[in-house]
């Protein structure tokens, strides 16, 4: 009777204890984040045993903190609209009009994913630099758009290569000019798609370090920059640098709850 | 009046539509009739302008409207799957082509109401077309191709996707709204009985070239050529090839039967000999003269009120359709006649010599 139970019981057990493993490094990193960097250091404690928001309230009031934030999000933000915005266009031409290469073509903006972002570090440096672009927001979400426009007219493909062509068909039998058509009827179609490539672009130039920090110096720092800085000349403020570390997953968490019902489509590139 | 002259369309040196002319009259169905990829589509898109053909021209009421953009044509189009904008309103489906051209709300307003009304889709003009059934969804598409009042209506293979009845209702719907119209309408089909029971004119088509164009009634009974007639039957043809040497018509598979009536007059030669599966009977009919053959049975389908009876006669593969039950046993052998009057006869290069009268 018992041994039944616990075989009842392995199927819950399993995910259980999948999801806690998963939610391990999560966990320790919050409760870091509550804790002074000398409890961090001291004894071992499944929880803050002298609770503090000391940490958080550094990084809310202190600009060098904040501004890391505002940094990244705003090339995030502006590399987001940009690559969607070339990236629309781009796909709509590869989904519905055949031209002389359009498939090595297609493939080629793919390749530019396969090569590490240190590769391109210094040319975009030496770059920049010439032309003054270095240490802005712009620079940035330029490099940015190296990976994250081939990425989004790769999944924008898929979602309007699911649309039929006999939709724009009608559309321009109807009268509508391509604009009108384009902008009033084929985008609130593949709007899923459109929030999809926006969330992976989102999530490429949130998590890249190497190019946001290369590229940078002191007005556009990002905040994985300024983490890591802290960790080297300030000595170690563990839960400093934890409670910044709890509020980059925020965003993050925050875009994936939008997308959560297309994400599947998009890691598929929207070939579902 | 919508005119092709001399179209003809290529893609990467294969031929989808070869040199067409026809013109098409207001007022009336034009159907184009054919199997699958017999070019029913493309003729369609080519009238459209949403392709442009390789030679040709295409005149609309005397005005040459080849290579003008779609958007400034005046033609509406439904499609043979149900093709509407996803994310907007029924009511706003239907104003779509309105909308284009400008139309002041009130008038927009007044032209939906009425032909959400006939096509009964009032009560439905605040949902999503997804939120609809297949019908409805279709209705919507007509809808859509109605409000514009275009002046060339281009409907491929509408109810294809449709079950039975709702295929019945929207036909009788389709030919009822028509009917009072001025537009030219061209309906593409694959089905004969679709064919005959909209009327109007008949294009059918094979392997991408119209082989007749005429009344559709007309070229039922009084096909030009074998193409046309096979095309323009469902159950397939019964067919022979048939040698006249003085008095007898026969083959070397054993058919064999006088040449009187009409037949007397046919030169000496080989042909192909058809008739309608409805004009294989089980018993003599009463007429002037009448071929006889025996065939076995190798399989009957009963459909409702009517039997299939798909028979091996001397080695051809016929069927004879019945207006009443028959059952039979497999490979039982049965007395077939034909009039000879109901013979379709065709020449060798597959011309019609004779084919029956019709009223």
């Amino acid at each position: 009777m018992k041994t039944a139970m616990k075989v009842a019981n392995l199927p819950r057990l399993v995910p259980l204890l999948y999801i806690v493993f998963l939610l391990i490094p999560i966990y320790w990193l919050v409760n870091m984040s509550f804790k002074s960097t000398n409890e961090i250091l001291g004894a071992f404690s499944l929880w803050p045993q002298e609770f503090t928001l000391d940490n958080y309230r550094k990084i809310f009031t202190d600009p060098t903190w904040y501004n890391g934030y505002l940094n990244s999000l705003a090339y995030v933000a502006i590399n987001t609209v940009l690559s969607v915005s070339a990236a629309l266009p781009a796909a709509y031409a590869f989904s519905r009009y055949r031209f002389l290469g359009d498939k090595h073509l297609f493939f080629w903006l793919l390749t530019n994913r396969m090569a590490p972002p240190a590769v391109f570090a210094l040319p975009f440096f030496q770059l920049y630099s010439s032309i003054g672009l270095f240490d802005t927001h712009i620079a940035v979400a330029l490099a940015h758009c190296l990976f994250n426009i081939p990425l989004a007219v790769w999944i924008l493909e898929g979602f309007m290569s699911g649309v039929p062509q006999e939709i724009d068909e009608t559309a321009f039998i109807d009268g509508h000019s391509f604009p009108r058509f384009f902008v009033r009827i084929f985008i609130p179609i593949i709007a899923s798609g459109i929030g999809v490539a926006a969330f992976f672009c989102f999530m490429f130039s949130w998590v890249e370090l190497l190019l946001a920090k290369t590229l940078t110096s002191v007005e556009a720092k990002p905040i994985a920059a300024t983490m890591t800085r802290t960790a080297s000349t300030a000595g170690y403020e563990l839960g400093l640098l934890a409670a910044a570390g709890t509020l980059t997953i925020i965003p993050g968490a925050l875009v994936i709850y939008f997308v959560r019902n297309y994400i599947a489509k998009g890691f598929a590139l929207g070939r579902v | 009046m919508l005119e092709l002259a001399n179209i003809s369309k290529t893609v990467g040196g294969q031929t989808h539509i070869a040199e067409t002319s026809l013109a098409l009259a207001p007022g009336a169905f034009n159907i184009l009739l054919g199997p699958t990829l017999s070019g029913k589509t493309t003729l369609m898109r080519l009238m459209a302008g949403l392709e442009q053909p390789t030679t040709g021209r295409l005149h609309f009421n005397k005005q040459d409207v080849t290579g003008l953009s779609v958007r400034r044509r005046d033609v509406a189009m439904v499609y043979q799957q149900f093709i509407n904008y996803p994310t907007l309103t029924v009511y706003e489906n239907i104003a779509s082509p309105l909308r284009a051209s400008g139309e002041s709300k009130h008038d927009i307003d007044r032209r939906v109401q009425k032909v959400a009304g006939w096509l009964k889709l009032a009560p439905l003009l605040k949902r999503k077309p997804q939120e609809l059934s297949g019908g409805q969804q279709q209705r919507v598409a007509i809808a859509r191709a109605l409000v514009k009042n275009a002046r060339l209506v281009l409907l491929d293979e509408p109810l294809v996707n449709l079950d039975f009845k709702l295929r019945e209702e929207l036909r009788e719907e389709l030919l009822e709204v028509f009917a009072g119209r001025e537009s030219t309408v061209v309906y593409a089909t694959t089905d004969p009985t679709e064919a005959l029971l909209l009327g109007g004119n008949t294009a059918t088509l094979h392997e991408g070239a119209v082989t007749q164009f005429g009344p559709t009634r007309e070229v039922f009974y009084q096909p030009q050529d074998l193409l046309t007639a096979r095309t323009f039957s469902n159950p397939p043809l019964n067919e022979a090839t048939m040698v006249k040497s003085g008095n007898r018509i026969s083959n070397h598979n054993g058919l064999s039967f006088a040449a009187d009536g009409g037949l007397k007059s046919l030169a000496e030669n080989s042909y192909t000999f058809a008739c309608r599966p409805y004009h294989l009977l089980l018993s003599e009919p009463d007429a002037p003269s009448v071929a006889h053959a025996r065939g076995k049975i190798q399989i009957t389908e009963i459909a409702g009120s009517e039997s299939f009876l798909h028979l091996d006669v001397a080695g051809h593969e016929w069927v004879a359709q019945t207006h009443e039950i028959r059952d039979y046993q497999i490979n039982a052998e049965v007395d077939l006649f034909i009039d000879t009057r109901c013979f379709m006869v065709f020449d060798s290069t597959g011309r019609t010599v004779a084919a029956p009268e019709f009223s």
